[in-house]
């Protein structure tokens, strides 16, 4: 009994989904480029951490961590309290980077007028070539500026005085 | 009373400037916040030295947080290594607040900024606290704060690029935070604690499982993610370029080295060097990623225009020379590693506030704006070349000491490529470095950039020749820092103290 609870497949529910929720969260913000649906992603990535460290705290059998008076509290098994107070620091952090996340969106959209991260870098590698062909057109320029030696000084070779000027 | 005080200072860089966070929001202006953000960096920066000073002298300065005794209670461990790193933190924070002053006027819109100051006291919580705590999870918690305020202040750049290349770091930020909840998350289910010394002592038993290896990878990835290591670095050219000046200069100055601080803390103090090194492969993917990172980093710093992102090219390839120091797993490694963190924040920092004078003078830096700069801004020019010479390692610099513990380290294990890698990397410092300074000195200026001769504010100026000031005297009176960095290294690896 005690086997089929902790080693087989059904036993350990909570951890496949763990694992499946993250892989599913982590492809999300690989491979979208709507900025909102990465955040979705970001999310999902982060709950599946949530309830991987609530799984950890099970005791099978177990009940809400909150103390109980009477007969019924001299018996009662908790589940393990400290996992559950660290997530809630946790969903604290994720809640803020969330929050800055979207206020970053709608600056992006007020900025580029898109969320589609292909659109944005478009814009961006458009004018980021068309600045970067602008610099180079003034590099030339200040290297042509530069003062050389006219074509007909004197170079140092050894010269004829006595031929004639042709 | 004042004894009083005086035992309450681990606590105390990490409540003062998380208190002052919210006055600065609450005064509203951008004066007043400038001072608090000033006044409490300078105390900060006072009380780190003293507590650098009492770790000096008694090797380590325990604090039990709010009287819980420690394995229960969050504990603050200050030992010589910590409190080198939280010198570095506090003094680059101390010495931007007077950068920052004239350099945000001139960069953000006057009623933003007071903002910049009070999410820059955040970041300086978060980074303070990551240095001090001995408390995994704590740890954690700290990274994000001190992320979170970082992607504000970058978005908070003048060009609309900033807004992207935060919400980048973002994602990729707290992928990086979230691997490393989940490596804290393996080894609480095999230890049951929190505290880092705790864990350490209970890993002793269970080191073997592929559970505490599978918590070991996982938080390697993560730390190497805010460390930008070279294959994880994608996030740090554009955040250094489009945040505001001075907000590149505390971020490259501290945050990749804080983060490089939890990996090496996380690494020997936690899972120690045996498991990591000895029965994982660790140390031989380190040295391979951070030659990759010295090589490619340099070579890309080469190809830029903007002079910014070719100083954040540089630290990705600087990071390099850090984490090959932490990767061989010596002393001399270690002491190798913590003397570039140090120096490297000075050389970054003095670097990044000259190229931020010169765009507060003409409100772009591409190295053709710069140019014929020399005649014009002497002083900074100046400061560029001798942060130049430093982060190229020029003997009598900061750099130069560095490099040479660093050369001293390989050689004693004759690791003579790894020492011919750091050569090729230093000479492709001299030819983007060589750019920037050619441009600054023996160019005319730009077409209808004709600007009369004239300084950045003094302030502005004492912030960077301090900083060129000390990349001098280090690079002079190396013996002193070295001698700190080696006893930090010997104490994290154990042996005489």
């Amino acid at each position: 009994m005690q086997m089929l609870l902790t080693e087989t497949m059904p036993g350990l529910f909570n951890y496949w989904i763990v694992i499946v929720l993250m892989m599913i969260g982590f492809y999300t913000v690989i491979a979208h480029d709507n900025l909102v649906k990465k955040i979705i992603g970001l999310n999902i990535f982060q709950t599946s951490v949530f309830i991987f460290y609530i799984s950890m705290g099970q005791i099978t059998g177990s009940t809400a961590p909150i103390l109980m008076h009477g007969a019924a509290g001299q018996q009662a098994v908790y589940a393990h309290p400290l996992p559950q107070v660290l997530i809630l620091t946790a969903i604290v952090v994720g809640l803020s980077t969330t929050a800055l996340a979207l206020a970053l969106v709608v600056r992006i959209h007020e900025a580029y007028g898109s969320i589609e991260e292909d659109d944005i870098l478009a814009a961006d590698y458009q004018r980021g070539t068309q600045e970067s062909q602008k610099e180079q057109e003034r590099m030339a320029r200040a290297r042509a500026a530069e003062r050389h030696a006219s074509r007909d000084a004197d170079d140092g070779r050894e010269q004829d005085e006595d031929a004639p000027d042709s | 009373m004042i004894v009083q005080l005086f035992h309450q200072m681990p606590v105390l860089v990490v409540i003062l400037p998380l208190m002052a966070a919210p006055l600065c929001v609450i005064a509203h202006r951008a004066l007043p916040a400038w001072l608090i953000h000033t006044a409490v960096s300078w105390v900060v920066f006072g009380i780190s030295f003293l507590l650098f000073v009492e770790t000096r002298v008694a090797g380590r300065v325990v604090y039990a947080l709010g009287g819980w005794a420690p394995p229960f209670g969050i504990e603050l461990v200050i030992d010589r290594f910590s409190a080198i790193v939280l010198l570095l933190v506090t003094g680059m924070s101390a010495l931007t607040s007077l950068y920052a002053r004239a350099s945000i006027a001139a960069e953000l819109p006057r009623e933003r900024a007071y903002l910049v100051y009070a999410a820059m006291l955040l970041c300086l919580c978060g980074l303070v606290g990551m240095t001090v705590t001995g408390d995994a999870f704590n740890l954690f918690v700290f990274l994000e704060v001190s992320s979170l305020a970082s992607y504000s202040l970058i978005a908070m750049g003048p060009s609309r690029r900033a807004l992207l290349s935060s919400f980048q770091y973002l994602i990729m930020g707290t992928v990086g935070g979230t691997f490393l909840l989940i490596g804290i998350g393996f080894l609480y289910v095999m230890t049951g604690t929190l505290n880092m010394a705790d864990i350490a002592q209970r890993l002793q038993g269970v080191a073997h499982t592929h559970t505490v290896e599978a918590g070991l990878a996982f938080i390697v990835v993560g730390l190497s993610l805010k460390a930008a290591l070279f294959p994880l670095h994608a996030w740090l050219p554009n955040a250094y370029t489009y945040a505001p000046s001075s907000v590149s200069v505390f971020i490259a100055a501290t945050s990749t080295k804080v983060a490089v601080y939890a990996l090496i803390r996380f690494v020997f103090t936690v899972f120690g060097a045996d498991l990591a090194f000895d029965s994982l492969p660790l140390g031989d993917v380190l040295i391979v990623l951070s030659v990759a990172a010295m090589l490619s980093g340099s070579l890309a710093a080469i190809f830029q225009t903007d002079v910014k992102r070719l100083l954040a090219w540089s630290s990705v390839a600087q990071m390099g020379y850090i984490v090959l120091g932490f990767a061989l797993a010596t002393g001399a490694g270690l002491t190798a590693a913590l003397t570039h963190m140090v120096n490297h924040g000075l050389i970054k920092g003095a670097l990044f506030m000259a190229v931020g004078a010169m765009f507060w003078r003409m409100q772009a830096c591409s190295i053709n704006d710069i140019a014929g700069l020399g005649k014009r801004m002497p002083w900074t020019c100046a400061a560029f070349v001798v942060g130049g010479l430093s982060l190229i390692g020029f003997p009598g610099t900061a750099g130069f000491i560095s490099k040479w513990v660093l050369l001293q380290a390989l050689m004693v294990d004759h690791h003579w490529l790894l020492a011919a890698a750091i050569l090729v990397s230093s000479l492709l410092a001299v030819i983007y470095i060589g750019r920037v300074v050619e441009s600054l000195y023996f160019r005319e200026p730009a077409e209808g950039r004709k600007v009369a001769r004239g300084e950045a504010p003094a302030l502005m100026l004492v912030a960077t020749w301090t900083l060129v000031a000390l990349n001098i005297a280090v690079g002079l009176f190396g013996a002193a820092e070295v001698d700190a960095t080696r006893q930090a290294a010997m104490s994290l690896l154990g042996v005489g103290q």
